[in-house]
C-alpha cells in the first residue's frame, strides 16, 4: 500500500519523561549501556494509489502544521514507502 | 448577557464552567465542537478535560475544530475567550496564545489548591482582580509545563502578556512560573489552574476564613460580564 512516513521526535533539549522512564526500566533489566531513551512518533499516512510529489508536499505542510508542534518537536523525516 | 461553553469530545468540566458563568450572573450556552457559528454568544469558554483523548497531542485535534475555526475568527474581532486547563492547550495550539504545554517536570499528575499571582488585571477576564492580588484556585493536570522559546519568554514580559504566575511552589516546572497568558489584545486568556471550581461557598478551596469557602475564580466570570455589559 502507498503510504507517506511521518518522523517526528520530542526536541533534544526538552525533557522526555516517557523515554527517561523506559531507560530506567532498561537499566534495571541489564542495559547499563544504554545512555537515554527518547520516544517519538511515526505517522502513516495510506493512500489507495501512486503518491505525488504534490501529496508529499502537503504531507510536509501537514507535519509542521499540524502533525507536531514545532515548540516542543521536531519533524525527522517525510518519506514515500510502498 | 450570553457566554457559551465548547463542548468536544472528553470534555470534563463543561458544566463546571457553565455553573460558574450562571453563579456570575450570565447565561451560559452550551456550544458544541462541530458547531460551524457560536450562536451569537457575547464571549467563549473552552473547558477543562481531554478533548479527543488527548490524541496527537493535547489539544492539537481540537484546534481543527469547527467551532474553534469560528472562536479563532471572532477572537480576532475582539471576542472575549476563556481556555481552561485543556482550553489553555487548545488555545496555544490554535496559534492564539503562544508557547506549549508540556508533561509536568515531575512527571506526576497534579491536583492541589494553587495559589497565584494575577500579573495582569487588564485583561477581559481579570479586570476585578487588583494587580498583583494573589488569589486561590484549584489545579489538576499531567501536562502543564508552559514552554517557550528564549525570544517568546522576553516578549512575555515586556508587554506584560503574562496574566497569571504561580506563587510559592511552581507545580509542573513551568518556565517563569507562568501559569496564564493573555493575547496582546487582552481578550484572549488562557490557565492551567481552574477558576470554575471555586465560585460557590462550601465547593470551592479551603482558606484561612473556613473550609471549601474559596471563591476567587467567581471574577473571572464576573470580569468578562462587566466588561461586556460596559461594551
Amino acid at each position: 500500500m502507498p503510504k507517506i512516513i511521518v518522523e517526528i521526535m520530542p526536541k533534544q533539549d526538552l525533557l522526555d519523561p516517557q523515554g527517561k522512564a523506559v531507560a530506567n526500566a532498561m537499566h534495571r533489566a541489564g542495559n547499563k549501556e544504554i545512555t537515554a531513551v527518547r520516544i517519538g512518533k511515526r505517522i502513516e499516512l495510506h493512500f489507495d494509489r501512486e503518491i505525488t510529489e504534490k501529496d508529499l508536499e502537503e504531507a510536509k505542510e501537514q507535519a509542521s502544521a499540524f502533525l507536531s508542534n514545532d515548540v516542543i518537536e521536531d519533524v525527522v523525516s517525510v518519506t514515500k514507502a510502498d | 448577557m450570553k457566554i457559551g461553553v465548547i463542548t468536544y469530545p472528553g470534555t470534563l468540566d463543561d458544566r463546571d464552567a457553565q455553573r460558574a458563568i450562571r453563579l456570575a450572573g450570565a447565561e451560559p450556552v452550551a456550544l458544541w465542537h462541530a458547531d460551524e457559528n457560536l450562536k451569537k454568544v457575547d464571549a467563549v469558554v473552552l473547558p477543562g478535560g481531554f478533548s479527543y483523548g488527548d490524541y496527537l497531542r493535547c489539544g492539537a485535534i481540537a484546534a481543527k475544530a469547527p467551532a474553534t475555526k469560528e472562536v479563532i475568527r471572532l477572537a480576532g474581532q475582539g471576542l472575549p475567550v476563556l481556555g481552561i486547563c485543556n482550553g489553555f492547550q487548545i488555545l496555544v495550539e490554535s496559534h492564539l496564545l503562544p508557547g506549549g504545554l508540556i508533561r509536568n517536570e515531575n512527571q506526576h499528575f497534579v491536583c492541589r489548591d494553587q495559589k497565584l499571582k494575577v500579573e495582569n488585571n487588564q485583561t477581559a477576564w481579570t479586570s476585578l482582580f487588583e494587580k498583583d492580588e494573589e488569589i486561590l484556585i484549584p489545579l489538576k493536570n499531567g501536562e502543564g509545563g508552559y514552554i517557550a522559546t528564549d525570544e517568546t519568554l522576553k516578549m512575555l514580559e515586556g508587554e506584560n502578556r503574562i496574566a497569571f504566575r504561580y506563587v510559592e511552589t511552581n507545580p509542573n516546572g513551568s518556565m517563569n512560573d507562568i501559569a496564564g497568558l493573555t493575547n496582546e489584545r487582552g481578550n484572549v486568556v488562557g490557565l492551567m489552574p481552574h477558576p470554575e471550581h471555586a465560585v460557590e461557598p462550601g465547593f470551592g478551596p479551603d482558606t484561612s476564613i473556613a473550609m471549601k469557602s474559596g471563591i476567587d475564580g467567581l471574577k473571572f466570570f464576573q470580569s468578562v460580564l462587566q466588561q461586556v455589559v460596559n461594551a
